[in-house]
């Protein structure tokens, strides 16, 4: 579970307030909006990376953050898997051990033993999403993770995402994508400008939105 | 391969126990091989390794005044007068000569082979422009050259036939040869070259201007505590012994035909006071 | 022992130690300074106008210093392989310390989220730095090597050119051309440029291993 309470983060000439925001466990909260909206700068709010002019966040259990651009370690893919892990200060053999259950469950244990530099796109965001979830998060924070991926891929990281609520993971979810919030999402969340235009339950919000600016962003007469 | 690098360690250890003699030296003498020919005799009598550091005679004086050779083997007599002079040096001795020669290219476009003055024959490169290659490195034959000049009463700096090569008497050699030009050389540079250079010896005569003369001398102690002066007196010694001075004088006599460094036995031929 | 092996060997060694004595300062300061993803403007240009350092200005600077009539004069470094190596080292040490730090900062900002993403430590971003900057450390490593081992300026005053002392590559080539014996000079030069590539190629083969 995590939230956020009068959430308030000022850049020059930008401004983030977030009065308030909620993911619980087993519940995907969807965060939409046009490029440039504060999405991404919210997620690093959440996950702490960022610090808040303003405003409280609680966080129960630890709330990891999944980069749209993952960064992969020059190492090879088990030993990425098994970062967070080590990290921790998991023995090594146990950390691997964790790893390639995990490498095993986004498709990856052929190539554990290969450098993590030669994967494809898809595979790279896979074996990010492996090292986030061999750690146990209670909270997922995913910035974009099927940008720019082919439909097979799409649909492969739609499926985890699927099965970590399912195992009752709270999934913040930032995306471009209108019809994967409607295909995840619980709750979601319009930002605009730096400002939350509206959030609420997921029907509600994309059969009948209350502000005009959700209508126009929804209908697509909004160009973003 | 490692072997080898344990000895080259070993001889870098054993060369500084044995409290080696530095001798600063002019780049002629040094390339002409006859320190290579006589000083591992000096090493196998006393024990007492060189270290050799050749460079211009200017920088090898320079060395010295700061207490950084413990010897110096030059030929330059007005800069050596004014070494001791300063107190620098001391226990002077005059070891050889031979002597400087005028060379230039074959067609010899100033004429200067029928000169039997040195200063005329620098007048006729003046007066015909032809091209004229200078060390500019305040070497002794550098100086040597400047003081020629002066006596000939001429300014040849700054004229466009006039080239400053700023390198050693080889090189200097190679760059008349492919300018066609003339250039003042010692005796021992030129020989070693003479196969390798398009160049004549033009003005090769018994003129007492043209005397080249190589002289030792000790840094002296009393000024700088730490030099090794008792290897510096012995190598002195040494280098005036008549069985070492014969050395010197035939030292690739069969070679050239001629004494690359004509023994003086200490007897100066130019006066350095 | 044949005197071309021992000059290579004496060659490697000066530049192979200066390099590490470089190292030894350079990578600390190179990795504090890229660190924070945005290096500091001022050791930045400090930096890389060390790089351009003249080595006869690096060797006169030394020169003085070692001299007996210098400051550290009491030390006789003058014309010896120890005083060399310090020389090189200097002239290394910008080179290795300013690649370093460029490389470590193109990749700080984002081990940084990484590791703090999943509850890391700021020490802990700073030796997955290390570990992943092993490209940088060869790079680095080879530059400051090939410059150091390539230079003739400071090597000839510091050294002297002492046969059987401190004579290297690069003097002796300098000495054989003066000799007019440009055969020479060249073949030694051609053993210089091969041992620099060698060194090179052996360093980036290390730095392009994977770690398990």
């Amino acid at each position: 579970m995590i939230a956020a309470e009068g959430l308030e983060k000022r850049f020059p000439g930008f401004t983030l307030r977030v009065p308030h925001l909620r993911a619980k466990p087993g519940r995907v909260l969807a965060v939409l909006g046009p490029s440039g909206a504060g999405k991404s700068t919210l997620l690093m709010l959440l996950s702490g990376l960022l610090p808040p002019d303003a405003g409280t966040i609680t966080r129960e259990g630890p709330a990891v953050y999944l980069d749209q651009h993952p960064y992969l370690l020059e190492r090879s893919v088990l030993e990425n898997a098994a970062f967070g892990l080590r990290l921790k200060g998991v023995p090594r053999a146990r950390a691997r051990e964790a790893a390639l259950t995990w490498l095993s469950r986004v498709g990856l244990e052929a190539l554990a033993p290969r450098p993590a530099r030669g994967l494809s796109g898809g595979e790279r965001v896979r074996l990010a999403l492996a090292r986030a979830l061999a750690t146990e998060p209670k909270t997922l924070l995913l910035d974009e993770p099927t940008a720019n991926l082919d439909p097979a891929n799409v649909a492969r990281v739609e499926a985890l995402i699927r099965e970590e609520k399912a195992r009752g993971r709270a999934i913040v979810l930032v995306t471009h994508n209108l019809f994967q919030a409607k295909r995840l999402a619980d709750r979601a969340l319009f930002l605009l400008g730096g400002e939350v235009v509206e959030e609420g339950p997921a029907p509600a919000f994309f059969n009948s939105p209350k502000d005009p600016r959700t209508r126009a962003f929804l209908s697509g007469e909004m160009v973003w | 391969m490692r072997r080898l690098f344990f000895s080259l360690v070993l001889s870098l250890g054993l060369a500084l126990a044995a409290s080696p003699l530095r001798l600063a030296t002019t780049t002629s003498v040094h390339d002409s091989g006859l320190l290579d020919a006589i000083l591992p005799g000096f090493t196998a009598e006393t024990g007492i390794p060189v270290q050799v550091i050749a460079v211009g005679t200017g920088q090898a004086l320079a060395i010295a005044g700061r207490g950084d050779a413990d010897a110096v083997l030059v030929h330059a007599p007005a800069l050596e007068a004014e070494f001791l002079r300063k107190g620098k040096g001391v226990l002077h001795a005059c070891l050889a000569k031979n002597r400087f020669l005028i060379v230039g290219p074959p067609e010899d476009p100033a004429g200067v082979r029928w000169e039997t003055n040195v200063l005329n024959a620098l007048r006729k490169i003046y007066l015909k422009g032809a091209l004229f290659v200078s060390r500019g490195d305040n070497s002794g034959t550098h100086k040597k050259e400047l003081e020629l000049w002066q006596a000939a009463g001429l300014w040849p700096q700054g004229k466009r036939w006039y080239l400053e090569s700023g390198s050693g008497m080889g090189a200097t050699l190679t760059l008349a040869s492919e300018k066609g030009a003339y250039t003042l050389t010692d005796l021992g540079t030129f020989l070693f070259l003479r196969q390798k250079v398009r160049l004549e010896a033009l003005f090769d005569r018994d003129d007492p201007r043209m005397i080249n003369q190589y002289s030792y001398m000790a840094v002296n102690p009393k000024r700088f505590p730490w030099v090794n002066f008792e290897a510096a007196e012995k190598l002195r010694a040494y280098l005036l012994r008549p069985d070492v001075q014969e050395k010197i004088g035939n030292y690739l006599k069969d070679r050239f035909g001629q004494s690359l460094f004509e023994p003086l036995y200490g007897r100066c031929v130019i006066p350095v006071p | 022992m044949n005197e071309l092996v021992e000059i290579t060997l004496r060659s490697l060694f000066v530049s192979g130690s200066a390099t590490l004595l470089a190292a030894l300062f350079g990578f600390p300061l190179g990795l504090w300074l890229g660190a924070r993803g945005q290096p500091q403007r001022l050791a930045a240009s400090l930096l890389y106008a060390g790089m351009g350092l003249p080595p006869v200005v690096v060797g006169l600077f030394f020169y003085f210093l070692l001299s007996r009539s210098g400051p550290l004069g009491s030390l006789g470094l003058l014309y010896t392989v120890p005083g060399m190596i310090l020389a090189e080292s200097v002239l290394a040490f910008p080179l290795i310390a300013g690649f370093a730090m460029a490389g470590v900062a193109a990749k700080a900002d984002a081990v940084r989220r990484l590791v703090k993403s999943l509850g890391g430590s700021e020490l802990q971003v700073h030796l997955t730095l290390l570990a992943e900057s092993r490209r940088v450390v060869v790079a680095a490593l080879a530059a400051g090597f090939g410059a150091v081992i390539s230079e003739v300026g400071a090597v000839t005053i510091v050294g002297g050119d002492i046969r059987h002392a401190t004579r290297v590559l690069t003097t002796a080539v300098v000495i054989e051309t003066r000799k007019g014996e440009l055969e020479r000079a060249a073949a030694l030069g051609a053993v210089l440029l091969g041992v620099t590539l060698l060194i090179t190629a052996i360093l980036v083969l290390f730095g392009e291993r994977e770690a398990r």
